[in-house]
């Protein structure tokens, strides 16, 4: 009885003309539509008709790239729920997180989702490299996916890096003034690095000023790093990372066991 | 395209060797190229020169520190440490130096020691001696000394933007050291 009319609803749903317009035939289960189902889908290049077994062996690969992009995209979801709260203002910042953390519903859940998803993507990325590594799998015909691996691991740690500062603490002001007094040692770009002198650049005008937007850690410094954290290094990951996925599939797969 | 062009500029004639180099669409092309680059290497330009803003809010360089009466021979101040990063020394014969409280290792702020009579960063544990001299942790030169002068009334004035570097023989310019 109770099932029939649950027959009877889903018959009513499936020919109603919102569905009709949506889905437009039915699926059947044979072979040639798996095939097609995958050949012609938008995720093509992404998802393979067929991969080896081995590929999917967890203790063969540890399935740590997929976890890193696991995290990314977790990040990515909860950054932009906090974006709705945080404010990259030098007298705003440091209260928006603490707003976010204990007055703001979920906020708390939602700020070290990010911050823990930040710290296992910066973990996950050297396990995958360590696997990749240990595989041989940077080997021909693979070496060019390597090289936009190692760009990606770069991305990851600059992402890191300018997340560092957002809270607008103590810790994150301090750590950000040691990390951009690096830039300063910067060959030609840098105010005390090598040819300094011969390319005239200056403690106003250098690598280390470009960063900050200024001479010291301040809230142009906050706005940049917000920008770069927000806009720019997501963007360019994500690019990054679709060269790399489709690299995956056109060098021949997941590469095989030793 | 480009081969019928030159014929018709030579008469007939098998087409000169140069004629067949640019064809129109070549030239278009490099153009339009041309044309792509230069804006986007323009805007590069641009764009580098946009994020050095040419008014900078900032703390000014300059403060006024009192009279020179205020400060005791053979001591190092700590006054304006927490609001300007400078120590003020004034040393037994009475002279002033003053010297940056920034780490020339990375850039914290040291702390003054007066019974080990040492300067020392609680980030990578540099040591400096009273002078701004280092000789302990990771710092690879002394600190920086910034100028100090004597205003028209009779003020300590201390210009960080003038700075003194031991390891250049800047020590020995006019305004890092000051005598009363």
């Amino acid at each position: 009885m109770f099932t029939r009319a649950l027959k009877a609803l889903k018959r009513q749903i499936v020919e109603s003309q919102i569905w009709t317009s949506m889905v437009r035939h039915g699926y059947d289960d044979t072979p040639r539509n798996r095939v097609l189902q995958i050949m012609a889908n938008v995720w093509l290049h992404l998802h393979p008709p067929k991969i080896r077994r081995h590929a999917i062996r967890v203790r063969f690969t540890w399935c740590m790239g997929g976890i890193t992009f696991l995290f990314f995209l977790i990040l990515t979801i909860t950054g932009v729920v906090l974006m709705f709260y945080y404010r990259p203002v030098g007298e705003y910042a440091y209260a928006d997180m603490k707003y976010l953390q204990f007055d703001v519903p979920f906020g708390m859940l939602m700020r070290n989702m990010h911050r823990w998803a930040a710290h296992g993507m910066v973990i996950t990325v050297w396990l995958h490299m360590f696997r990749v590594f240990m595989t041989g799998s940077y080997k021909p015909p693979r070496e060019f996916n390597w090289v936009v691996g190692v760009i990606l691991l770069t991305l990851t740690l600059l992402l890191s890096f300018t997340g560092y500062l957002l809270p607008w603490d103590q810790l994150s002001i301090w750590a950000v003034t040691v990390g951009t007094n690096m830039a300063r040692a910067t060959p030609l770009l840098g105010h005390e690095g090598p040819f300094a002198d011969v390319v005239g650049v200056t403690p106003r005008y250098d690598a280390r000023a470009f960063l900050l937007g200024g001479s010291v850690v301040g809230p142009p410094t906050l706005l940049r790093f917000y920008v770069l954290h927000c806009i720019f290094l997501p963007i360019l990951a994500s690019l990054f990372m679709i060269v790399h996925f489709w690299r995956i599939r056109k060098d021949g797969g997941v590469s095989g066991p030793l | 395209m480009a081969d019928r062009d030159a014929k018709g500029a030579h008469g007939g004639e098998a087409p000169a060797l140069d004629a067949t180099l640019w064809s129109r669409r070549d030239l278009f092309s490099l153009a339009g190229w041309a044309g792509f680059l230069g804006v986007l290497g323009a805007s590069a330009l641009a764009f580098t020169r946009f994020m050095f803003p040419r008014v900078l809010f900032e703390p000014a360089p300059t403060f006024r520190a009192g009279i020179p009466d205020e400060y005791g021979a053979g001591a190092v101040s700590e006054r304006w440490k927490k609001d300007q990063r400078v120590w003020i020394v004034r040393q037994d014969d009475g002279s002033f130096y003053a010297i940056l409280a920034i780490c020339t290792h990375l850039g914290c702020t040291p702390n003054w020691f007066q019974a080990e009579d040492k300067f020392k960063c609680p980030c990578h544990g540099s040591g400096f001696k009273r002078s701004g001299i280092n000789f302990e942790g990771p710092a690879p030169r002394p600190l920086e000394r910034v100028k100090i002068t004597l205003s028209d009334d009779g003020q300590l004035v201390v210009d960080k933007s003038a700075k003194f570097r031991y390891e250049l023989g800047e020590w020995d310019k006019p305004g890092a050291k000051l005598k009363v």
